[in-house]
C-alpha cells in the first residue's frame, strides 16, 4: 500500500474512533468530567483544607495533575481496550482484516483514538479544575510529552487487552484489578514520602506512580529527582508495548483463525 | 491469460487437529462466473477465509491475478471483494459510513470513496436508508450492505459466502440480476452456495467439496448432463392402491392420487401416456420433480464418500 493511501486508511480509523466515542458521549466525556468535578469538591476543597500541604504544595495543588493523569490513562485504556474488543466481538474487525491496511496502521489508528479521547478528557477535567484553583505550568515541552506518552502507553496496553480477552468481562478485570488499585496506589492522593521506607519502596515498582510524579514535576515544578529516568522509562516500556501489539496483528492471535 | 484465482494444494488444519482442508487445488479463470458447492462443514468458508486471510492457511498457494497473498499482500487484496455468509459490521454505524469506511481502509481518497459509496447504495437500493444504523435494517438489506461495501473499491474479484441464506425470492432474484450485471461488465464472481438452482442459474463453472476435497470440479454444462434420467410425478383421477408396472421404467407409488415415473433421456413420453391410458389411468396432471441437480449433487458426494471408505 502506498504511503498516501496508508495515511487515507489511517485518518479513516482515527475518524470512524472519534466519531464512536462522540457518539456515546455520555458514556464517554461526561462520567470523568463528573467524577473528577466530585474528587475536585471532595479532596481538594473540603479534605484538602483540612490537610494542609502535602510536600510543600497546597493539597488542592498537590491533587490536579494526578486527577488529570488519572483521567487521562484510564479513558486512553477504555476507549481501545472496548472499542476493539467490539469491533471483534461484532466481527467488524474483518473489514479492516481483509483490507489492505498494513497491521502498524491498524494499531496506530485505534491508539490514536484512544489518545483523542485520553486527551480530551484531560483537556475537559483541566477545565474543570480551573474552578477550583489556578494552574501554572513548570514546563510545557515535559507535560505535554508526558501526558501524550502515558495516553499512547495505555492506548496500546487496552489493545493488547482487547486482543486477548473473549469475553465482556475480560475487558474490565484489567482495569478494576490491576489499574484501578495501581492509580490509587500511585500518588495520585497523597506523597509517598508519607509511607513507611519499606512501602515507599514497593510503591517505587509501581510504574503509574512515576508517570504521575513526571508530570507533575512538568507542572508544579516540584519532586523532580526521577523524572530523566521516568520519562526514558516510559518511553522504553511503550516501545515494547508497541513491539507486542504489532506482533499480535501480525501472528493473527484470536483475531485469524 | 491470468487466472483471477489460483489455488495450490491448500490445507488447513485447525488447532483442535480437524483437518478442514486436504489439498484443495483450484483455478478460476478471470471474468468467470464461478460455483463452489458442498455440504455444510466441507471446506467452503475456510477455503474463503484463506483467501481473504481471515484464516491462516497450514501450507499452500493462493494467488489472485497473480498476486500471492503472502508475498504481495497489498495488490492481491485490492483485487479481492468478501461477502461473507454472517453480518460482519458494527451494528452501530450508519449504512453510508460502513461502506465509506471501507473504501478509506482500501486507500481511496474520501471524495472518490464518497461517490463510490453512493453509487453502489442507489444500486443496491439502500440510497433512503443511508443514514440509518446498520441495525435497524432488515436481513435482506444487511446482505446487499455487505454487497456494496464488497464492492466500494471495484475489486475485480468478487466472493460471496452464501449470499442469499435468508434472503425471500424477490430479493434473491433482483440479487441475481445484479450479479449478472457486474459479472457480465466483467467482476470474475466465485459464489458458495446451498441452493443448487442458485449455481445452476448464474455460474459457468462449478467445484462441488467435500470433506476438504474437491470432488468435482467441472463446467456447469457437463454437469448437467449427467443428468440423464428425470423423474416425473403422475397424478391421477380415482384411488390408486399400487403403483402401475410400465415395462423399462422404474415406477414409485407416492399416494392414493399420485406416483413417480424415472424416465431417461432421449426417451419419448408419448408410449409412457399410450401405456398408462391402455391400463385405464386417467392423468390429471404431471410434473417434473423438483431439485434433480440435488440429487446429482447428493450422488457424486456419497460415490466419493463411499471411495474413500473403500480406500481406506
Amino acid at each position: 500500500m502506498e504511503i498516501n493511501a496508508q495515511w487515507v486508511a489511517l485518518s479513516t480509523i482515527v475518524r470512524k474512533e472519534i466519531k464512536r466515542f462522540s457518539r456515546i458521549w455520555v458514556q464517554t466525556l461526561l462520567p470523568p468530567v463528573i467524577t473528577m468535578s466530585l474528587y475536585f469538591v471532595i479532596f481538594g476543597k473540603l479534605i484538602g483544607s483540612r490537610v494542609g500541604t502535602m510536600d510543600g504544595i497546597s493539597y488542592m495543588q498537590f491533587v490536579v495533575p494526578g486527577l488529570i493523569m488519572m483521567s487521562v490513562l484510564t479513558n486512553s485504556y477504555s476507549n481501545v481496550v472496548s472499542s476493539f474488543f467490539s469491533a471483534k466481538f461484532q466481527r467488524s474487525i474483518e473489514e479492516l482484516l481483509v483490507s489492505p491496511t498494513p497491521n502498524v496502521i491498524i494499531l496506530l489508528g485505534y491508539c490514536a483514538g484512544g489518545m483523542a479521547r485520553g486527551l480530551m478528557v484531560g483537556v475537559l477535567v483541566t477545565a474543570v479544575a480551573l474552578f477550583f484553583t489556578d494552574i501554572q505550568v513548570h514546563s510545557w515541552p515535559l507535560t505535554v510529552s508526558i501526558i501524550i506518552l502515558t495516553s499512547l502507553f495505555f492506548s496500546l496496553a487496552g489493545f493488547i487487552n482487547a486482543v486477548y480477552a473473549n469475553t465482556f468481562d475480560d475487558i474490565s478485570i484489567v482495569p478494576t484489578f490491576i489499574l484501578t488499585p495501581l492509580t490509587y496506589l500511585g500518588g495520585v492522593f497523597y506523597s509517598i514520602n508519607l509511607l513507611p521506607d519499606f512501602w515507599q519502596g514497593v510503591s517505587q515498582l509501581n510504574p503509574i506512580l512515576h508517570m504521575v510524579s513526571a508530570f507533575r514535576y512538568g507542572m508544579l515544578g516540584a519532586g523532580g529527582e526521577y523524572v530523566v529516568y521516568a520519562f526514558i522509562g516510559l518511553i522504553l516500556f511503550t516501545g515494547v508495548l508497541f513491539a507486542v501489539g504489532l506482533h499480535l496483528l501480525k501472528s493473527g492471535k484470536r483475531l485469524r483463525a | 491469460m491470468t487466472a483471477a484465482l489460483s489455488i495450490k494444494n491448500l490445507r488447513k488444519t485447525y488447532g483442535n487437529n480437524f483437518e478442514a482442508l486436504k489439498g484443495v487445488s483450484l483455478e478460476v479463470q478471470a471474468g468467470d462466473f464461478f460455483a463452489v458447492l458442498g455440504p455444510n462443514g466441507a471446506g467452503k468458508s475456510t477455503t474463503i477465509g484463506i483467501i481473504c486471510s481471515l484464516v491462516r492457511k497450514t501450507s499452500g498457494e493462493v494467488k489472485v491475478f497473480g498476486h500471492d497473498i503472502d508475498t504481495d499482500f497489498s495488490a492481491a487484496k485490492q483485487e479481492l471483494g468478501i461477502v461473507p455468509q454472517e453480518f460482519n459490521f458494527s451494528q452501530f454505524e450508519k449504512v453510508r459510513d460502513i461502506v465509506l469506511q471501507q473504501g478509506g481502509y482500501y486507500g481511496m481518497p474520501r471524495a472518490q470513496a464518497a461517490e463510490r459509496a453512493d453509487k453502489y447504495l442507489r444500486k443496491l437500493g439502500l440510497w433512503d436508508k443511508r443514514d440509518t444504523p446498520a441495525r435497524m435494517l432488515s436481513g435482506g438489506m444487511k446482505r446487499r450492505l455487505m454487497i456494496a461495501r464488497a464492492l466500494v473499491h471495484e475489486p475485480r474479484v468478487l466472493i460471496l459466502d452464501e449470499p442469499t441464506a435468508g434472503v425471500d425470492i424477490e430479493l434473491r432474484r433482483s440479487m441475481w440480476e445484479f450479479l449478472r450485471e457486474i459479472n457480465a461488465e466483467g467482476t470474475t464472481i466465485i459464489l458458495t452456495t446451498h441452493y443448487l438452482e442458485e449455481a445452476e442459474s448464474l455460474c459457468r463453472n462449478v467445484a462441488i467439496i467435500d470433506h476438504g476435497e474437491i470432488v468435482q470440479n467441472t463446467s456447469m454444462k457437463s454437469l448437467l448432463k449427467r443428468l440423464n434420467k428425470e423423474v416425473f410425478i403422475f397424478d391421477v383421477a380415482g384411488d390408486l392402491q399400487s403403483a402401475p408396472t410400465l415395462e423399462g421404467h422404474d415406477v414409485q407409488w407416492i399416494d392414493e392420487h399420485s406416483f413417480e415415473v424415472e424416465v431417461e433421456k432421449g426417451q419419448s413420453l408419448n408410449h409412457l401416456f399410450a401405456e398408462l391410458t391402455r391400463q385405464g389411468y386417467e392423468i390429471v396432471s404431471m410434473r417434473n420433480k423438483a431439485n434433480r441437480l440435488e440429487e446429482l449433487f447428493v450422488s457424486l458426494v456419497a460415490s466419493s464418500r463411499a471411495e474413500v471408505s473403500h480406500g481406506n
